[in-house]
């Protein structure tokens, strides 16, 4: 299984193994990862699952599109790597993916 | 005021939330956290659409695994409570055991209207609330050839939408004259009412039924107000819900269309809070009116609200409602409530199925409905948090954008 790394605002990181075809939203969900609300629980509604790709992995994820693209303008303390985890979905290529969660997701 | 031990009935979306901003922020005695249906908790919203699908699988309808119950120390009970002892603090459990707390927070929900007709009670008539509810109701979704969903709400046209893309044929009764009036404006109502039509679905609004027919126990169609009698292999209805106040009215607690909380989520014992689907509290976005509702957002903020109080943070609930559906390829994301509203700005265009409605009362923007366009969405959330308010004038402009505007007046 795909071990991610996602490292909090405060500099904490945490590894953790995703199933592939889970969203990284959930598998960070799972493993208790602080810095991720996802109130809608995954329906691109909200905007709060939001984080910071590692620019070696960006190149690797589909770019984001609709909802997505769209949800992202109003993350707070947007960035060009930023993506909401519910929609990056795990797959074997993703393995030693690096993400950095923002200060808040509000 | 030292909790060792906070009690919470009811496992869903605001009692899970409760236990887990409880932990979050600190608090170390002990959580109970009280549900009567089987399993680890789970979100409800995919119910009537992404799980019924088949796109998610029930793992992923789970707020988290079991061992996080375990490592975060939140006790997990599969059980029901039948009274609250307000002298003694303590609930008691079905299986007889006493539960003491120092407080308590009633979560408990809601459950379906059920459907007032002779009949209903027949195999394949469905309410959609659990997850049992969608795993008995899934198979024969794949294979009903004819679909009758009564009420027009969210969640009898977010099923309606599902079953047409199922290959079922697809009619609705609606006692309403226009789809999800209770919710929002007659121009996203418009917006859907063509959607449905462009996917099959027979909308069928001032009309509801008089009963349900079947056969050897089984469904085998409904009969119309107007005396109609439709084909149908499976009824879902999705009429409105009732608070589930039983165990909170024998307790002697206030109800007035839920349990009856003031600004701060306290119920009449301040032992007690009620939150989520359950809690008629004083909006703010509402006049301050007692109001309940049944959303994600709701449940979630009410869990943080009573969560913060109880780690010694009070603060008034205030936060702004807001609302999603899917149906088929549209995602209409509501901020605020429309309610009252007395004029609409209408921006994007209906031929796209990208729009959005600004809903205002007198000069005050009060709601904002948005198809496909979340951007709005998210812009109107901030909008509608914090002045400086848009003006009807301003937004009737042309060439007017709300993200834009957004962004502009940014404090």
């Amino acid at each position: 299984m795909p071990t991610l790394t996602l490292i909090e605002h405060n500099g904490t990181a945490h590894q953790v193994t995703g199933e592939i075809g889970q969203s990284v939203m959930q598998a960070a969900m799972f493993a208790s990862v602080p810095g991720i609300q996802a109130d809608c629980g995954g329906a691109c509604s909200c905007a709060t699952c939001h984080a910071y790709v590692d620019d070696q992995w960006l190149a690797r994820l589909p770019a984001a599109e609709g909802t997505e693209a769209d949800m992202l303008e109003y993350a707070v303390e947007r960035n060009d790597n930023s993506r909401l985890t519910c929609q990056l979905i795990i797959s074997e290529a993703l393995d030693g993916m690096v993400l950095r969660l923002p200060a808040s997701q509000f | 005021m030292s909790l060792a031990s906070v009690v919470i009935v009811g496992a869903g979306q605001a009692g899970f939330q409760v236990a887990t901003s409880l932990r979050q922020a600190g608090y170390g005695g002990r959580i109970s956290l009280i549900g009567d249906e089987p399993g680890l908790p789970y979100q409800r919203p995919p119910l009537s659409k992404a799980y019924l699908l088949g796109k998610i699988g029930a793992t992923n309808l789970l707020f988290r695994p079991e061992n996080f119950y375990t490592e975060q120390r939140i006790e997990l009970r599969h059980d029901r409570v039948t009274a609250i002892d307000r002298q003694n603090r303590r609930v008691l459990l079905e299986g007889g055991e006493a539960l003491a707390y120092d407080h308590l927070v009633l979560a408990t929900g809601a459950h379906n209207r059920p459907l007032p007709v002779p009949g209903a009670e027949l195999e394949g008539v469905f309410g959609i609330k659990t997850k049992i509810d969608a795993d008995t109701l899934a198979p024969l979704a794949k294979q009903a050839r004819n679909v009758v969903v009564v009420g027009a709400g969210f969640i009898g046209l977010e099923f309606a939408a599902v079953a047409v893309s199922l290959g079922s044929a697809v009619h609705v009764l609606e006692l309403g004259d226009r789809p999800m009036a209770r919710a929002v404006s007659r121009e996203m109502s418009e917006l859907f009412s063509q959607a449905h039509h462009r996917w099959g679905v027979h909308l069928d609004f001032r009309q509801g039924l008089t009963r349900v027919i079947g056969e050897n126990g089984r469904v085998t169609g409904v009969e119309t107000s107007d005396g109609r009698i439709l084909d149908a292999d499976l009824v879902v209805f999705g009429i409105g819900v009732i608070p589930n106040t039983q165990l909170a009215s024998e307790a002697g607690l206030d109800i007035a269309n839920g349990i009856k909380v003031d600004a701060n989520l306290l119920t009449s014992d301040l032992h007690i809070s009620a939150i989520g689907d359950v809690a008629c509290f004083p909006c703010l976005q509402n006049d301050e009116q007692p109001t309940r509702l049944e959303s994600v957002q709701n449940a979630v903020d009410q869990g943080r609200t009573v969560a913060a109080r109880l780690m010694g943070k009070p603060a008034p609930y205030g936060a702004l409602p807001w609302f999603w559906t899917d149906q088929g390829d549209m995602k209409l994301q509501i901020a605020g409530l429309s309610n009252g509203y007395d004029s609409t700005v209408v921006i994007g265009s209906p031929d796209s199925a990208q729009l959005s409605v600004l809903c205002f009362r007198g000069d005050q923007l009060i709601a904002v409905e948005s198809c496909n366009r979340p951007g709005d969405h998210l812009a109107a959330r901030k909008i509608l948090s914090r002045p400086p308010q848009l003006s009807p004038t301003e937004a009737a402009a042309a060439g007017f954008d709300l993200k834009a505007w957004e962004a502009a007046n940014r404090d």
